[in-house]
This record gives C-alpha cells, sequence and structure tokens, in this order.
C-alpha cells in the first residue's frame, strides 16, 4: 500500500526528467558541438582568454560572501536570543525587500553611488571634501563608487545578505538548550561556549548560506551590468553575451556554464566534506 | 465522488484547451485551402504586429494612432543594440514581424536569409523617401527595406568637463578625460571609431589593423580611460554629469541636450560613421499584412515629421526633411535653431567625410566578437 | 555591562536594515517626485501615479507577473505536495537519489537554469514547428471533412509558467517533506483500517497534518516567481514581459519614476498582508495562552 502511495510522485518524476534532466543533457550536447552540430572540444580549449573572467567573478563572489557572513552570522546569532515578538518582526523585516523587484532596488543604489549621486550629495554636505581637500591638498569634489568593482560587491552582498541570515538563524533558534546549559554548567565561559557548541553546531545553516549567496554571486549579469557599467565583466556577463547578448554563440556560452557550473559543485563538494557531511539545513 | 466529477472536469478543460490551440477548419471543397488559413487566422479576433525597434525611437503617439486608424494591436518592444537583436533573432525567441537594424546588420540578415521580401505595391509611402536612401550598399536593389532614420556617428561631451572643443578621436583614447569617458557598447561602433582614428576603413578586413585598433582600446582601458561600456546608459550619465566625454548618435544628443545644456557634439576632423536605420520582415513573420501597413504608416509624411520632432533623428522622408524647420516653428511659435537642424540632418559635405558600415565576413565578425570580450577581461 | 552589549548590537541590527532599506525608502520617496529624477527632489507630486494607470506596458507587464507568479504558485504546490507525499512514502535509498535530483534547480545558478530550458525549448519547438508546417490531418466526422492545423510554438507565457514550476516545485516539498517526516505512519493505516478510502485517508489525515508545510511552501515559491528576473528573461522570449524584464530594458536607459511607483504600490500591498497575518496570529497565539491557563 504504502508503494501505491509513492506512485503520487511519478508525475513529478516526469517532469523533473522533462525539465530538470533533459535541460542539462542539452547543455552538455551544445557545449561540445559546433554551430554545424558537429562534435568538438574547441569551446573548451579555447577558453583560456577568459581565465581572468572566471578569477574575477569567483573573488568578487568569495568577497561578498565573506562579507555576508561576516554580517549575517552576527546578526541572526542577535535575532535567535531575542524575545519571539521581536524574532517575528525581525524576521519579517528582513524578507520584506524580497518583494520589491531585486533590480529594482539595485537600480535605487544606482542613484546613490552616482558621482552626483546621494551618497556623494551628503559627503559634500557635510563638508568631507573641504576636509579631504584641505588635509590633503587634493582637489576631490567626489568618490568614484559606481561602475567600480566595489560598487558589483555591494550589490550582491545587498541583495544576497537575506539569504544568509536565515538558515543561519534558523539553525541557531532550533539549538538545543539544554546542550548549551549542561556546556555552561561544567565551567565553560560564553566564548567557549560559542566556539566549541554553537558555532561547530549551526555549520549546517552556515554551510547552506554560504551556498545561497556564492552561486548567484558568481553567476549574477544584472548587478555587474548596473553597478559595475559593464567595465567588469563577470561569468553570468559572458554567459549571457553568448545568448541574448552582442556575441551570439550559444555552444561557447554553453561550454562556459557547464565548467561554471562543475567549478561550483566540486567548492560545494568540498565545502560540504569540512560540514562533516550533515545533513543540509532546511532553507528559510 | 465530487472530487472524482472535479478531476474529470479538470481533465477535459485541460484537453480542450489543448485543442484549442490548434486550428480546426471545415472543408467544403468550395474555397481553397489556402483563402480558409488566412479567414481562420482573421477571424481569430484580433490582429497583431510585432515590432522591435530601440529604446526612445519612436512618438509613442503614433502607435496608438496606427492602432486607433487600424485596428491593429501593435506589440512594440526594444532591442538595445543591433548585436543584441540578432542574438534574440537567433536564440528563436523572439516572434518580431518588423525591425530597425542598421544598414550593416540588414546586409548580415539577408546574406543569412533571415528577412523577406517586401510587397511594394502594398507601401505607396516608399516613393516619397529621398532618392539618396534607396539602392544603398545593404540593399543594393531595395527588395527587403524602407528607411526609417539615418543620422552620424560622433563625440558628446560636457563642455564644462573639458579644457578645450574637442575635435579629435584621440579624445577617447588620450587623457583629455580620463577615467570620465564612456565607451560605447557595441563591438562595431567601438572598433569603428578605433579604426577611424588610425586611419584606416571602417570595414577594414585586414585582421594586422583590426588588432591594431584593439591595442589602442586596451591600451586605453588599461590606463583606466574609461568609465564604463554603455548604450542607452549613456542618456541619465551625460544628462547627469556623471561624465564627460561619450561616443553616440546625433538624434540622441539632441535629446541630451534638452535636459543639460552644457552638452557638445562634434564630428571628428579624421570623419565618422553615417548609418540608416531601415524597417524590414522577418522571414518567418505570423503578420506579414499588418506589418507592411505599419512600414506604410511609418513612411508617411507626418508620421515622419513628428517621429523626427519626438526622437530627433533625420528622416528619409524628402518632403518632411524639408518641411521640418517650418512645421516647427508652426509648431511651437519659434524658429528652429538651424545649427541643431544640421547636427540632425548633416549636410553633404559633412557625409562625404564619414563613411557607412558594410557587412563584414564571418571569420572578421568572430574576430570582433572575440577581441570585443577580450576587452573586458 | 550585559545592558550595553545589548545596546550594541541593536545598533548593528538597526545599522543593518537602514542598509537593507535605504533604497526601497529612496524609491518610494522619489515615486512622489514632481521632477523624473531618481536623485535631485523637485517637489512633491502624484502624476506618476495618475501615469502609472495610463501606461500599458508597465500595467500589462505588473499582470504577466502577478499571473505568471500566482498560476506557477498553484501549480507547483498541488504537485509538490503531491510528489513528497509521493517521495515520502519511498524506500530511503531512492527518495534521496530523486532529492538529489530535486536539488538541482535549487543549488543550480539561476542563469544556467534558465540557459538550459531555453535551449531545450528551442530545440523542441524547432522540429515541433517544422513538424507542424508540414503536417496537418483531416478528421471524417459524422460526414463533415475537418483540416488539424497544428500550431506553430514559440517562447512565451506557456514556456514561462513551465520554467517558474520547474524551479518553484523543489520549495514546496522542500517545506513539506520535515511535516511528512514529523508524522506518525500509523495515522493513516488507522484510518485505513476504519474504512477510510486510500484518498479519503489523504485529505482527511495527511492534508490536515501537513498543512502549515503547504502554506510556507506555496508561499516562498510565490516570493520567488515574483523576485525571479533571470529565469523569466531566457525563457519568456519577447511576446511577454514580467516587472523585473521591464525594469532591465528601462535600467539600461532611465528607469521611468512609473515603476518607483508601482513597486510603492505593491510594496505597501504586501506590508499590509504581512502586518495584517502577524497581528491576526499573534492574537490567535495570546488567546490559545489564555485558554490553555
Amino acid at each position: 500500500m504504502k508503494h501505491k502511495r509513492s506512485l503520487l510522485a511519478l508525475p513529478y518524476v516526469g517532469w523533473m526528467a522533462l525539465f530538470v534532466v533533459a535541460p542539462i543533457v542539452m547543455v552538455v550536447v551544445y557545449a561540445f558541438t559546433t554551430a554545424g552540430f558537429e562534435p568538438t572540444a574547441s569551446n573548451f580549449t579555447g577558453m583560456g582568454t577568459y581565465v581572468s573572467i572566471f578569477a574575477r567573478s569567483f573573488q568578487l563572489a568569495l568577497i561578498a560572501t565573506v562579507i555576508c557572513l561576516l554580517i549575517g552570522y552576527p546578526i541572526s546569532y542577535v535575532m535567535a536570543k531575542e524575545g519571539p515578538g521581536f524574532q517575528r518582526v525581525a524576521t519579517v523585516l528582513i524578507m520584506l525587500p524580497m518583494w520589491v523587484n531585486f533590480l529594482l532596488r539595485t537600480y535605487s543604489w544606482m542613484a546613490i553611488l552616482e558621482n552626483n549621486g546621494l551618497l556623494n550629495q551628503l559627503f559634500d554636505a557635510i563638508g568631507l571634501f573641504d576636509l579631504i581637500n584641505g588635509l590633503f591638498g587634493t582637489d576631490l569634489t567626489y568618490f568614484r563608487m559606481i561602475r567600480t568593482q566595489g560598487a558589483v560587491v555591494l550589490g550582491m552582498v545587498y541583495n544576497y545578505l537575506p539569504f544568509m541570515i536565515l538558515p543561519i538563524y534558523s539553525v541557531i533558534l532550533k539549538l538545543d538548550r539544554s546542550l548549551l546549559e549542561a556546556a555552561q554548567d561544567l565551567g565553560a565561559n560564553s566564548a567557549y561556549v560559542f566556539r566549541r557548541v554553537i558555532f561547530p553546531l549551526s555549520l549546517p545553516g552556515v554551510l547552506s548560506g554560504v551556498t545561497m549567496v556564492f552561486v548567484p554571486s558568481v553567476s549574477t549579469f544584472a548587478i555587474s551590468r548596473l553597478l559595475g557599467g559593464g567595465t567588469h565583466m563577470m561569468l553570468g556577463d559572458l554567459i549571457e553575451q553568448q545568448f541574448l547578448g552582442g556575441a551570439y554563440n550559444p555552444h561557447l556560452g554553453s561550454a562556459i556554464a557547464l565548467v561554471m557550473m562543475l567549478i561550483v559543485i566540486v567548492c560545494m563538494w568540498v565545502m560540504n566534506r569540512f560540514g562533516q557531511g550533515e545533513e543540509q539545513a532546511v532553507v528559510l | 465522488m465530487k472530487k472524482r466529477t472535479a478531476l474529470a472536469l479538470a481533465c477535459t478543460l485541460s484537453a480542450s484547451l489543448a485543442l484549442s490551440a490548434c486550428s480546426v477548419e471545415r472543408v467544403d471543397g468550395t474555397s481553397s485551402p489556402d483563402a480558409n488559413a488566412s479567414s481562420s487566422a482573421a477571424s481569430d479576433g484580433q490582429r497583431v504586429l510585432n515590432v522591435c525597434s530601440w529604446g526612445e525611437y519612436i512618438d509613442e503617439t503614433l502607435i496608438d494612432e496606427f492602432e486607433a486608424q487600424t485596428g491593429i494591436q501593435v506589440n512594440y518592444q526594444e532591442a538595445p543594440s543591433n548585436e543584441e537583436l540578432y542574438s534574440r533573432l537567433q536564440t528563436g525567441g523572439a516572434n518580431f514581424d518588423v525591425v530597425v537594424p542598421s544598414d550593416y546588420m540588414i546586409s548580415q540578415l539577408i546574406e543569412e536569409d533571415m528577412l523577406q521580401p517586401l510587397d511594394y505595391s502594398k507601401i505607396p509611402n516608399f516613393e516619397k523617401i529621398a532618392d539618396r536612401f534607396k539602392n544603398l550598399p545593404y540593399d543594393p536593389e531595395n527588395l527587403y527595406t524602407v528607411p526609417y532614420t539615418w543620422g552620424t556617428l560622433g563625440i558628446i561631451y560636457n563642455t564644462t568637463m573639458v579644457d578645450e572643443p574637442i575635435t579629435s578621436w584621440s579624445a577617447l583614447f588620450d587623457d583629455t578625460a580620463a577615467g570620465n569617458t564612456l565607451l560605447i557598447d557595441n563591438s562595431r561602433d567601438a572598433f569603428g571609431i578605433a579604426l577611424m582614428y588610425l586611419g584606416y576603413s571602417v570595414n577594414t578586413t585586414d585582421e594586422a589593423q583590426i588588432r591594431e585598433a584593439y591595442e589602442l582600446l586596451a591600451n586605453a582601458w588599461d590606463r583606466g580611460v574609461y568609465q564604463g561600456k554603455v548604450m542607452d546608459e549613456i542618456f541619465q550619465i551625460m544628462e547627469g554629469g556623471n561624465a564627460a566625454v561619450a561616443t553616440y548618435y546625433a538624434g540622441d544628443y539632441l535629446s541630451m541636450l534638452e535636459n543639460n545644456e552644457d552638452l557638445a557634439y562634434v564630428i571628428p576632423e579624421e570623419g565618422s560613421n553615417w548609418f540608416v536605420d531601415a524597417m524590414c520582415i522577418l522571414k518567418d513573420a505570423q503578420n506579414v499584412d499588418e506589418a507592411h501597413e505599419w512600414i506604410n504608416f511609418m513612411a508617411s509624411t507626418d508620421a515622419n515629421l513628428r517621429n523626427m520632432d519626438f526622437i530627433w533623428y533625420a528622416s528619409p522622408n524628402e518632403e518632411a526633411l524639408e518641411m521640418y524647420p517650418e512645421w516647427y516653428e508652426e509648431t511651437y511659435g519659434e524658429p528652429l535653431d538651424l545649427e541643431l537642424y544640421e547636427i540632425m540632418a548633416a549636410p553633404q559635405e559633412v557625409l562625404d567625410r564619414c563613411e557607412a558600415y558594410l557587412v563584414l565576413p564571418q571569420d572578421i565578425r568572430t574576430l570582433y566578437n572575440d577581441l570585443w570580450i577580450q576587452l573586458g577581461t | 555591562m550585559k545592558k550595553q552589549r545589548r545596546v550594541g548590537s541593536r545598533l548593528f541590527m538597526a545599522l543593518v536594515f537602514l542598509f537593507l532599506y535605504a533604497p526601497i525608502l529612496l524609491m518610494v520617496v522619489f515615486s512622489f517626485n514632481a521632477g523624473n529624477s531618481n536623485a535631485v527632489w523637485q517637489g512633491f507630486s502624484l502624476r506618476w501615479y495618475e501615469a502609472l494607470f495610463q501606461d500599458r506596458s508597465i500595467m500589462g507587464s505588473v499582470y504577466t507577473t502577478l499571473l505568471v507568479s500566482l498560476l506557477a504558485t498553484l501549480v507547483a504546490t498541488v504537485a509538490g505536495t503531491f510528489a513528497a507525499v509521493g517521495l515520502y512514502s519511498m524506500r530511503r535509498r531512492r527518495r534521496n537519489a530523486l532529492l538529489a535530483v530535486n536539488n538541482i534547480p535549487m543549488t543550480n545558478a539561476d542563469i544556467v537554469t534558465g540557459v538550459s530550458l531555453c535551449l531545450l525549448f528551442v530545440a523542441v519547438f524547432g522540429f515541433w514547428n517544422q513538424f507542424a508546417a508540414n503536417y496537418r490531418f483531416t478528421l471524417n466526422l459524422f460526414g463533415t471533412v475537418y483540416r488539424i492545423t497544428f500550431p506553430q510554438l514559440s517562447l512565451g507565457f506557456g514556456t514561462m509558467l513551465i520554467a517558474h514550476i520547474t524551479f518553484n516545485i523543489p520549495y514546496v516539498i522542500l517545506s513539506v517533506g520535515p511535516k511528512l517526516r514529523q508524522m506518525d505512519g500509523n495515522l493513516v493505516d488507522a484510518a485505513r483500517d476504519l474504512g477510510c478510502t486510500w484518498m479519503g485517508a489523504f485529505f482527511k489525515v495527511i492534508l490536515p497534518e501537513i498543512k502549515p508545510g503547504i502554506i510556507s511552501g506555496a508561499l516562498i515559491a510565490f516570493t520567488m516567481s515574483v523576485d525571479d528576473f533571470v529565469i523569466s528573461y531566457f525563457t519568456a522570449g519577447t511576446s511577454v514581459s514580467t516587472l523585473a524584464m521591464e525594469i532591465y530594458g528601462m535600467a539600461r536607459r532611465r528607469i521611468s519614476p512609473e515603476i518607483n511607483a508601482i513597486s510603492t504600490l505593491l510594496f505597501v500591498v504586501v506590508l499590509a498582508l504581512l502586518a495584517f497575518h502577524n497581528i491576526r496570529e499573534s492574537r490567535a497565539q495570546r488567546a490559545a495562552a489564555r485558554r490553555t491557563y
């Protein structure tokens, strides 16, 4: 009878085969063929020129992930210690921005970071530039923020921070209080408890948060396009260029996407190894 | 039991939905199958038309007027650049009927058999197009296109941010406005600018010359001359005084001028590119009749006048082009600044200094693409 | 000392929330701007709200966004719930293998999901359109002959909907799964022993148990659909566009403040719904607490 119930999953298994597995097979097929669908490996061998794009994407995504972790962990920790009313409001406040489309929020950042933007206007109003110019004899009238790599990292941190906070928070929240009390009873001070008990136990949340920030960061094209001004091409831009952008070549695009996917999978696998194969924390 | 009924209902519903997508016609032998097919398409209800053009490239009241006149619903879309339009057509996601690519891209589309010949008997307004815009190299026998606009490429700069007037393309490569320069984000124009500065033809197929142009761009890039690669973002950046020097099209300069008086436009002494954007119908267009109606409507003198006034790109319609200063005075009660008119509709002696893009062979296009992406690394 | 630390941590949180909300605040403020700038205040005005309702393409894109999100959520919730029930009655090893595939759309980069679906659709449609153009069949029904022509297919709303359903189902399964694991398996057997039909047991026993999981799964699915840009961008073709696609197209030129206006409206609606939901929930909790004491 239990087996009869498992038949309920059958339609979805079919759906997955059609729309999850088959598309990935298509990517593989495209990656290993030429425009005339002759088998080739040239899409991969010619990828050497893009090494710097790979390096930059992974570097920026890594920086963004680390910053998210540095901000997100303490926030989650603090939140988990507050009362339930506060927690409820805080969770809602963290999720709420996601209902304003991320492109629009990113676009708002453009207005803030522009050379004549709000932030520079603010600096000007408080006399920051006069101060710096007076001190160092420069003639600054603005800080160059938009269309830099820093702006791209800021965009990533801004957009993906909630994805770091929520999983960590939900794991810390579920920690067994008695474990902490036991540790304290055994004479551990709070720093020690954190280092030896809380942090290791919250690792699954950290891992899933890292995944949820790193993967979209490494593959973004909208954020680098809007805040980076197209100067610092990233993997997402490169792939988009091959499909809908100015350099039509879906075969090369597929190859790049495939390599990116593999690198990400390897990274995740290595990381999960460090996490002692803990079952992945449930997201959100 | 109720649930089973509901399930059955859902099944029939979805099945009928799937079937309704197929067109089913009765065959009664009297009418020819072709007539039958087209009538069923028309009786399908609303006539529609899918147009793809560039950003800020039409006076939108013209769309409303066309819809009111013909009852055709226009689905108007925009693409950022010729190259991206091409990708969208290739990817197969596009279902456009009418597109408005530039000259060199039209040649490429014709070469790849992606356009269909027009039925000029349905486009009486084609007559009004000035002869100098007919039978151009991109469509030598004029079988596929009706010109939409024409113009020049030039340097737009903010007079308060540079020390002296700019006269040469060198401003985009030296330190005139290092860190405050915008590079145009399409390979053809960007390489074109570098080639013109080096004194080569924009249509060169000499790989060494193209690589030299690349070195020039890459060198400026590495020195941090460019703030970014942009297309239509330029409006906002230049209008807000957030960059000093950029390359863009004359018509767009005039739009920007309305919002920032400090901007100036120059066609450099080395010469520049002049272009024609023309309306064409794609080979696999589904609404061919509607597409012809649209093209004819957009080629009319009235539409050209209003469009010219709105987007500031010169019209190829002889009548409209000549009438425009007069029409402007009548409409706005003040004379048109002729200097602006000459920027919009460059006089022949300026055009003589300019070169049109021709389609490049496939291997050179690939080289352009590869080098262009390398520039970002 | 403890109090000081508490003030410090509150301050830190306030800063993070400022960071999260500054752009949104800016958006709300400039939706009331008289000018069309996003950085220079030119006086208060409601003109963008008025203009918004006249703007066909923006309203159309909002409609498309809501429609695709609602439909995708609906289908994904139903399909995902059934799939989860099925998966969790499988043997462990097979279930884990299937769950691994289920995780692919969630862990894969959006751009890879979008691009791969786009390639699949285009390839399938290529074959189909060739077939449809060359074959049509006739049907003889009660003496009348009908000719059936197959339609030409291209990317559009349908493909975008499929894509949304595909990336939504995993979230539903992921939030229903744990509830199923917590459920006492004997409950179903008991219901069956008492004469419940198989379907009856599902609706009367299983469904009420996993309802919270279904609701939260549906909520996540809806959020993901509304916030999505990349996957729609690659699978919607050119005939329809969601609000996100509209914004992306505009952001490369200049975003009309009408977009600020519509986003402000949507934001306020969500805010109101959430506030309403939270107040009701906390009231219910308090009432429940009172009843127990």
